[in-house]
């Protein structure tokens, strides 16, 4: 039996309100992800492409439609067991960074690790491989205060990857980025995804970023507008 | 786990130190309060009976009351030494002083005091509970005359005499010079604080006839004989009192005799009592602490409401989250309990000095003020923690 698809959607609908103000923000949805892809999402804002990376990162769950996740129904399952899969499976990266204030970068990766339960000190061990994998060697312990953007957002990649998961999903990760840090950010994606095989599903906004991808999905009006390879793929 | 959210839960505290620390206060002043109160309640309770007891518990002060006079008008009859030798005849009574009372400036070596000068016998030394320090108490010939001899309290000396030995010197009161034959031991302060060695005690006859121009005595104490109850000695002391003032039956007494055991209970209810109205003031304030770490702590959770986000999505459960801000609230009102009661206790600790009364710290008051303060960690820091846990993780991370 051959390996089943990492993120399978099929006729996914998400809807929001009811009645006349319903919104429907996915609209029967069919979308597979393999294993190892790194795939751009793009669209014009309200084309349903967040609601998309919510319900895969399962931080969001379907109205309608089936959700096999490497091959596991997940689309009725309940807040703490999706918070226990995105624990062990999920990595996210966020246009904010989204790192803890007043925190230093080595709290902020160890803090998945602190959910898994792991002892302190395999914890401290691996958030600084985390941190030593995307350059941040000697930065341990800095605040993110003390970190340019770039730098912030290579902690918030850290923190994604240090609990080993299947799936990185990142969120406009650029979006606060100028261009020459935004290519670093995109190169070490890349990196992670060609090296380590991790899956990457990414919405960005920008062409020259999506690039960077494999794959390429374009959503409008909640539905999958096109589908395919990225033509011109930036290898760095 | 538990010790790994506790961590953060203190990593997040010092995270706001200055808001944790005000957070604090509020318990600290609850729990200093409350600790404070009751041990300053109950060491002057115990003051009292201690002092109570340092009057000799054994015995009763006779004293004349308003009574009906001729023409229906009211007056104080007052007793007489003859009174006093009458009842010294009882045999209930072991020991007894006839007093008198007289304020008089009281001079020596240039120094000058305002002072009571107490006229009684030498047998005040035995129902005023009080030690010869040096000298000698008067002669039985002294306690019948009108000598000009005294014995002075600590506070007196000090203020006439300084360091030095004052027996054997002279001193003046009024317009009348004694010669300090003894000095009592110290007592310190009294029921009601008031200093109970600022005293000079003459012979009675000697007050009478040089301060006071009369006969009469004020009040009469008396020491029981060993074995006496004191209802006996009151029942005694009355049916004789009554037949020498000519009482009739059915007549009220127009004297009463004071058992001092009795006005003991009678000052330690008082103080109970205050002691409780203060201390549930205190509690209060320990109550509105308590609403303080609330409001604190749904502000932390609105303020932190993308940390929560995160927390979520990196995949903390809502019992987590639920636990850790739980945790907060827990130590904060631990610790502002533990410094709480540190202060209360110091506190308590200078206050009892102030007062002179003995420090009675109540291991019962500590850890009742601390295991409240934590309850009301837990009691108030669910309410926001629950919120806190209930959050969707999209809406937490999209929250500015």
């Amino acid at each position: 039996m051959s390996e089943p698809p990492l993120i399978e959607l099929s006729d996914v609908s998400r809807t929001y309100g009811s009645g006349e103000t319903e919104v429907r923000a996915l609209n029967h949805v069919d979308l597979t992800i393999q294993k190892g892809e790194f795939v751009a999402i793009m669209g014009p804002s309200g084309s349903g492409k967040s609601t998309a990376m919510n319900t895969i990162g399962l931080l969001d769950r379907p109205s309608s439609g089936r959700f096999l996740f490497n091959g596991v129904e997940v689309q009725g399952l309940d807040r703490d067991r999706r918070a226990l899969l995105r624990r062990h499976f999920l990595g996210f990266v966020f246009q904010g960074f989204n790192l803890l204030p007043r925190t230093s970068a080595l709290e902020n990766v160890e803090l998945p690790l602190i959910y898994k339960g792991m002892p302190r000190a395999e914890r401290i061990e691996r958030a600084r491989l985390a941190l030593h994998k995307v350059g941040l060697e000697g930065r341990e312990n800095h605040d993110s205060s003390q970190l340019s953007g770039g730098q912030q957002q290579r902690v918030a990649i850290a923190r994604a990857l240090v609990g080993e998961p299947m799936v990185i999903l990142a969120d406009e990760p650029t979006g606060n980025l100028d261009s020459h840090r935004s290519h670093e950010i995109m190169k070490l994606l890349q990196a992670l995804n060609r090296d380590d095989g991790i899956t990457i599903v990414m919405v960005t906004h920008e062409d020259d970023i999506a690039a960077y991808a494999g794959r390429l999905i374009v959503f409008t009006d909640g539905q999958v507008a096109s589908d395919g390879p990225v033509p011109e793929r930036t290898r760095a | 786990m538990i010790w790994e959210t506790v961590r953060l839960a203190l990593l997040a505290l010092r995270r706001n130190k200055l808001r944790s620390g005000l957070t604090m206060l509020g318990i600290v002043i609850g729990v200093a309060a409350v600790i404070a109160m009751v041990t300053v309640g109950q060491g002057s309770s115990r003051s009292v009976t201690d002092r109570v007891a340092s009057l000799g518990t054994n015995v009763l002060s006779v004293r004349p009351d308003r009574g009906p006079g001729p023409g229906g008008v009211s007056v104080t009859r007052a007793f007489s030494l003859r009174d006093a030798d009458a009842l010294a005849e009882l045999p209930v009574i072991g020991t007894l002083s006839p007093t008198v009372n007289s304020t008089q400036t009281v001079v020596a070596g240039g120094q000058n005091l305002s002072t009571t000068i107490t006229g009684a016998t030498s047998g005040y030394l035995v129902t005023g509970n009080w030690t010869l320090l040096r000298g000698r108490t008067f002669s039985p010939s002294e306690d019948r005359s009108g000598t000009a001899v005294c014995i002075i309290g600590e506070t007196v000396r000090r203020a006439l005499f300084g360091n030095s030995d004052p027996t054997g010197q002279q001193m003046r009161a009024g317009n009348v010079t004694c010669d300090v034959i003894g000095l009592l031991q110290a007592k310190g302060a009294g029921t009601f604080g008031q200093d109970q060695d600022d005293i000079v005690l003459m012979p009675i006859r000697t007050v009478q006839r040089r301060f006071l121009g009369n006969d009469n005595v004020n009040t009469i104490s008396a020491a029981l004989a060993p074995g006496v109850s004191a209802a006996r000695g009151i029942r005694e002391i009355q049916s004789l009192m009554r037949e020498r003032r000519r009482i009739a039956v059915g007549e009220e007494d127009d004297f009463s005799v004071m058992d001092m055991a009795q006005l003991a209970s009678i000052l330690t209810g008082i103080n109970a009592v205050l002691t409780g109205m203060l201390s549930s003031v205190a509690a209060v304030s320990l109550l509105v602490g308590g609403i303080g770490i609330m409001n604190i702590m749904l502000v932390s959770v609105t303020e932190r409401t993308r940390e929560i986000g995160i927390r979520l999505a990196v995949g903390a459960e809502g019992r987590q989250v639920l636990t850790q801000f739980l945790v907060e609230a827990v130590v904060l009102s631990l610790v502002g309990g533990i410094i709480g009661v540190a202060v209360g206790l110091a506190l308590a600790f200078g206050a009892s000095l102030y007062m002179a009364i003995p420090f009675a710290p109540q291991l019962y008051v500590v850890v009742l003020a601390f295991g409240f303060s934590a309850l009301i960690g837990v009691v108030f820091g669910y309410f926001p923690a629950r919120k806190a846990a209930a959050l969707d993780p999209i809406d937490a991370l999209r929250h500015e």
